[in-house]
């Protein structure tokens, strides 16, 4: 008896706390930055893409819902195509977590829904940013080995100038 | 064998091994960068490092390299032990030093030997916080990729390229630290095998570029087990593809041929399969231009033919068996041509006839590598069969096995193998008209046209044994040449003879064929090689057909209503006034290819074929071994293998054409697949009922499952075809093979060699998982033998050797004053049919000139020739040193595409000016 007394009181006390409901989409609730929705790909502090296509996003996928090809410019790696199907993807992050060069991100926005399937697969220019998004310094190509258009051998981070083969000096 | 212990197991292995070789046989993890099975040990890396314990009571041991040290019985070692695992990873650790950031833009990412020997060992921070070394890198051709900064030193390439396949512009360049491997200046890599590079680096600084194109991590393609289709010798590959498109070709290991390495034509030669000159569609002549057909109005079409009279097929040798037989079958045995002139069949049907009735041994490849004693007659095996060129040189290190052996040195032990080895000579002798590229490797070489080289061949076969006929008008400096070659033959325990059709000379074959059979009497172990020129040309001697000639000749009569041409080039065997006839006599051609070759636009009918890549079929190789090849991509609709568009159109044969076809025609159009076709080319003609044997059919299962082809972890499955419909389809199947199209299905290292799509083991993610599969490093792979015999060795035994008919010994060749003996030049790139269409090879062959001696009176740069049938042609001249006189070297199938040799040819000089024509 007393339990059931006690039950409803702690119910009826209910009525006087927070709503965790909110009145959406006239109200918008607060995601934190690191919240998984919405892939992006992001670009680098100097504008450029930051994809690579070095496929390691695709193959953590445990959906297989991203596949690219890989082309390349001036000795930087581009994706060809990159494409995601969002009517397979999990939100589970493995892609984000895979990503070399923080290219890959998953953002605070959920609202994809579509009325026809086909409409779920992004390809590139769906996906590409203007940003840097949540990592904003990073370039891989100032700490990659690779030669491109601006940076010389040698002139990557923590790298000396390349090697004179004719020197026999220690 | 010797038992040795490893971290406490009782392992028993082979006794002449290293521990490193021992090791990796038990099973175990153990990580090495500069040993590599056919280079053997030179202890570069010291990565290989484990403790060695003296005796039972030792509890100290000491730290050896694995590599370096020789197993011996009762030794105890430990890959486990505290101290060797520090010291590997300390190693490991310096090596990575200087390793860039470079793993995502890599090609060799994912199937890296440095990724996987990093993560065994155990090394995954780094510590060094210094600045890194760097190099300048070179641009190699058109065949590789230069990553210099990702080099850790291990010598591999240089030991591959300069010792192991005698090429001379890769070398170690610099000083400690900084060693630099490569050119002395930038340039394209000469020798024929630097493509090996890309698999023979441990890490990403010679990469495969044509691949990096189309670039795909290894996980993602699909493989499937192959076989080359570049030239006679059947070196076993696997063809890469992704979305349905081959991206790369890669050796694969067959230890009784190609073993390790590939040739470049045979790496690179695969991009006619996705060049523009693919056919797709059918197409039927109407107003004199090809136009696309639905396949039911070409099969109409075709039905309407049969109509204007008898039908006659002409099959191929680069085609498989399969659609070679179903030819045969749809036309009968007297309709049926090979697709060869008739000098190209006599000698294909010599060459097998020959090596049929061998009392000696037929080698293998790998059995060339250990021949103590070699003639090469009258054939540049350099540009003919690149991979025998590479066993043959590898025969010229015999001698210094011997030495080792002498001096107790184990023949693993590279370096010193070597240093006792720079002293000895090889006995490699090479008989050609012109320098091969094998030359440097010979003992001797001699010059000699194709005539005089057969004149010198059965004076040697006279020299060995006397009751051979004996040379007429033999001069004494070639009856001095014969005695010494034929003494070396003579004193050797395991002699070869190595000749071909390269020069279309059936003395020459014939002379090798003697000489080898004299030498055969006595050393059971002569062995005989003949080079054949296409993929499946041995197999065509073996089924046999009518020359191109009795074609020509019907076709004049107007005995041809319908002629249908699989897979075959007739400008490659026709001269054009020929072709021109032949296409005003026959009023209906059916052109069934993969590519639209030179006749594509005069054929009444062309029919898209499927390329190698696309369909299960057979190849037999000039050993006589039929070896399976399998798809990596299934073709759009209606793209499909050439037996089943015989197939179609034997279907579509209205019922009152069926009395003109052969009585003893086989049920063609009950086929269901590849295993029917099989079944009944072994019933038909019994010397192929072997090679249903060649790979399991497609009813095999391993554990009661399909064989995967694409890998465990292939990526993209529900989104690679989705921007076509996001609906997942079911994935496409193939009923001619045991193979799943997905990543579902058994694979295990003991799978059947001939059905490996690709190598891999959990840990090994690189080429070099190659030593899980293998019962010993070296050895056959654990699933037995790939592809198998159909010729015999030390056939006929038991005394009753077939006599060889009397020769034609021809006079000795006399240079002419007014015309020179014009003489094929067999390019390794240029020559070949297919790989001309592969861009990176056409980029690599060099253009065609007209090879003269040096030493006669031609000065000009140009000479203009007269070829019958193709008018004056005008090429520049290369001057060619101990080239002897008379001759002039004509890159073959370049100038003219069908070169029938030898012919005598004047020659105009030319001056260049201007045009330069």
């Amino acid at each position: 008896m007393l339990n059931t007394v006690r039950t409803l009181f702690l119910t009826f006390l209910h009525a006087f706390q927070r709503r965790a409901t909110v009145q959406y989409p006239e109200e918008h609730p607060y995601l934190p930055p690191r919240y998984r929705g919405r892939i992006i790909l992001s670009r680098d502090p100097d504008g450029m893409e930051r994809c690579v296509a070095c496929n390691l996003c695709a193959v953590a996928c445990p959906v297989d819902c991203i596949s690219l090809q890989k082309t390349e410019e001036n000795g930087r790696w581009y994706p060809e195509f990159f494409r995601i199907n969002f009517s397979r993807c999990i939100f589970c992050g493995f892609c984000e977590e895979a990503c070399p060069t923080y290219a890959i991100q998953l953002t605070p926005d959920f609202e994809m829904s579509e009325y026809a399937r086909p409409n779920l697969v992004y390809e590139k220019e769906d996906l590409l940013i203007s940003g840097t998004g949540k990592y904003p310094d990073y370039s891989f190509y100032h700490v990659a080995g690779v030669t491109i258009p601006g940076k010389d051998r040698g002139e990557a981070k923590r790298e000396r100038p390349p090697v004179d083969l004719h020197t026999l000096l220690p | 064998m010797v038992t040795f212990q490893l971290d406490g197991l009782q392992c028993s292995t082979r006794a002449d091994i290293n521990l490193l070789q021992a090791c990796l046989e038990a099973g175990a993890n153990l990580p090495y960068f500069c040993w590599h099975p056919e280079l053997g040990s030179v202890g570069a890396c010291r990565q290989c490092a484990i403790k060695q314990f003296s005796g039972p009571d030792d509890k100290t041991g000491r730290i050896v390299m694995a590599c370096m040290t020789p197993v011996t019985e009762g030794t105890r070692v430990s890959i486990d032990d505290a101290e060797a695992k520090e010291f590997r990873e300390g190693v490991i650790e310096w090596m990575m030093v200087n390793h860039p950031h470079d793993c995502p833009v890599c090609p060799e990412g994912g199937e890296c030997h440095l990724q996987d020997m990093t993560v065994m060992t155990g090394h995954n921070t780094r510590r060094y916080r210094f600045t890194k070394r760097t190099h300048r890198n070179q641009d190699l051709g058109p065949f590789l990729n230069h990553e210099m900064n990702r080099c850790i030193a291990c010598y591999r390439c240089v030991r591959f390229y300069k010792d192991y396949a005698g090429g001379e512009d890769l070398a170690v360049l610099g000083a400690h630290d900084n060693v630099y491997f490569g050119r002395s200046e930038d340039g394209t890599l000469e020798n024929a095998f630097s493509g090996n590079l890309a698999e023979i680096c441990p890490t990403g600084v010679f990469t495969d570029k044509p691949f990096s194109e189309t670039y795909t991590r290894k996980w993602d393609m699909r493989g499937a087990p192959s076989v080359c289709v570049h030239c006679g010798v059947g070196c076993n590959t696997f063809v890469n593809a992704r979305d349905e498109k081959v991206r790369r070709l890669l050796n694969r290991y067959n230890d009784e041929v190609n073993r390790y390495a590939l040739c470049d034509r045979g790496r690179f030669g695969h991009g006619f399969v996705n060049a523009p000159s693919r056919l797709h569609t059918p197409l039927c002549l109407s107003e004199e231009q090809p136009t696309p057909v639905p396949t039911q109005s070409a099969m109409a079409q075709f039905a309407r033919m049969v109509a204007s009279g008898p039908i006659v097929g002409i099959a191929s040798s680069r085609a498989s068996l399969e659609a070679c037989f179903s030819l045969q079958c749809l036309v009968g045995r007297e309709q049926f041509s090979t697709g060869q002139t008739q000098q190209e069949q006599t000698c294909a049907e010599l060459a097998y006839t020959l090596l049929r009735d061998h009392p000696g041994s037929i080698p293998t490849l790998h059995d060339m590598e250990s021949a103590d004693a070699v003639l090469v007659l009258g054939e540049d095996v350099s540009a003919t069969a690149p991979r025998l060129a590479l066993a043959l040189r590898q025969a010229g290190r015999q001698n210094s096995f011997l030495a080792a052996d002498a001096a107790k040195v184990p023949r693993w032990m590279d370096a010193a193998v070597r240093t006792i080895g720079s002293e000895t000579l090889s006995s490699l002798f090479i008989v050609t008209p012109a320098p091969t590229d094998l030359d440097k490797s010979a003992e001797e070489t001699f010059r000699a046209v194709p005539d005089n080289a057969a004149r010198l061949g059965f004076a040697i076969a006279h020299q060995l044994d006397p009751t051979a006929p004996a040379v007429p008008d033999l001069t004494p400096f070639e009856a001095e040449q014969a005695n010494r070659i034929a003494t070396a033959l003579g004193a050797a325990k395991k002699p070869l003879i190595v000749s071909g059709m390269q020069y279309g000379s059936p003395a020459l074959i014939q002379a090798a064929a003697r000489i080898a059979r004299s030498l055969a009497q006595n050393t059971p172990d002569a062995g005989l090689s003949l080079v054949m020129p296409d993929c499946n040309s041995m197999g065509m001697a073996m089924m046999g057909g009518l020359p191109l000639e009795t074609v020509m000749m019907r076709a004049r009569a107007g005995a041809i209503g319908t002629l249908i041409i699989v897979e075959n080039d007739l400008t490659r065997h026709l001269d054009p006034p020929e072709i021109v006839e032949l296409l005003e006599a026959v009023p209906n051609i059916v052109l069934i290819d993969h590519t639209a070759t030179a006749l594509w636009q005069n054929a009444n009918l062309v029919l898209p074929a499927a390329a190698f890549t696309e369909y299960a079929g057979t190849l037999i190789s000039q050993e006589g071994r039929a070896q399976r090849f399998f798809p990596a991509v299934f073709p759009l609709s209606p793209i499909q293998a050439s037996w089943r568009w015989v197939q179609e159109l034997a279907r579509a044969l209205p019922p009152s054409a069926e009395p003109q076809l052969a009585p003893h025609r086989t049920d063609i159009t009950a086929w269901q697949n590849l295993d029917d076709v099989l079944a009944a080319l072994g019933t038909e003609i019994p010397i192929f009922a072997g090679i249903i044997k060649a790979a399991p059919d497609a009813a095999y299962r391993l554990n009661g499952q399909k064989l995967r082809s694409q890998t465990y972890r292939a990526s993209g499955r529900t989104v690679i075809r989705s921007y076509i419909s996001v609906r997942d389809q079911p994935p496409p199947t193939n009923p001619d093979t045991p193979f799943s199209s997905s990543m579902e299905g058994a694979y295990q290292p003991d799978m059947p060699a001939a059905l490996v799509p690709s190598f891999h083991a959990p840990a090994w993610n690189s080429v070099q998982a190659l030593n899980r599969f293998q019962q010993e490093i070296g050895g056959p792979l654990r699933g037995g033998e790939a592809g198998i015999r159909l010729l015999a060795n030390h056939a006929l035994k038991n005394g009753q050797t077939e006599q060889l008919p009397a020769p034609d010994i021809p006079p000795p060749f006399t240079p002419q004053s007014d015309t020179v003996l014009l003489l094929p030049d067999v390019r390794l790139f240029g020559s070949e049919e297919l790989s001309m269409l592969s861009p990176p090879v056409v980029a690599r062959a060099p253009p065609a000139n007209l090879r003269l001696p040096a030493h006669g009176t031609a000065t000009a740069s140009h000479i203009t020739f007269h070829l019958e049938g193709y008018g004056p042609q005008t090429l520049p001249v290369q001057l060619v040193a101990d080239l002897p006189d008379g001759i002039a070297l004509c890159p073959a199938h370049m100038v003219a595409p069908a070169f029938s040799f030898p012919r005598l040819a004047r020659l105009t000089a030319t001056r260049a000016e201007g045009d330069g024509s």
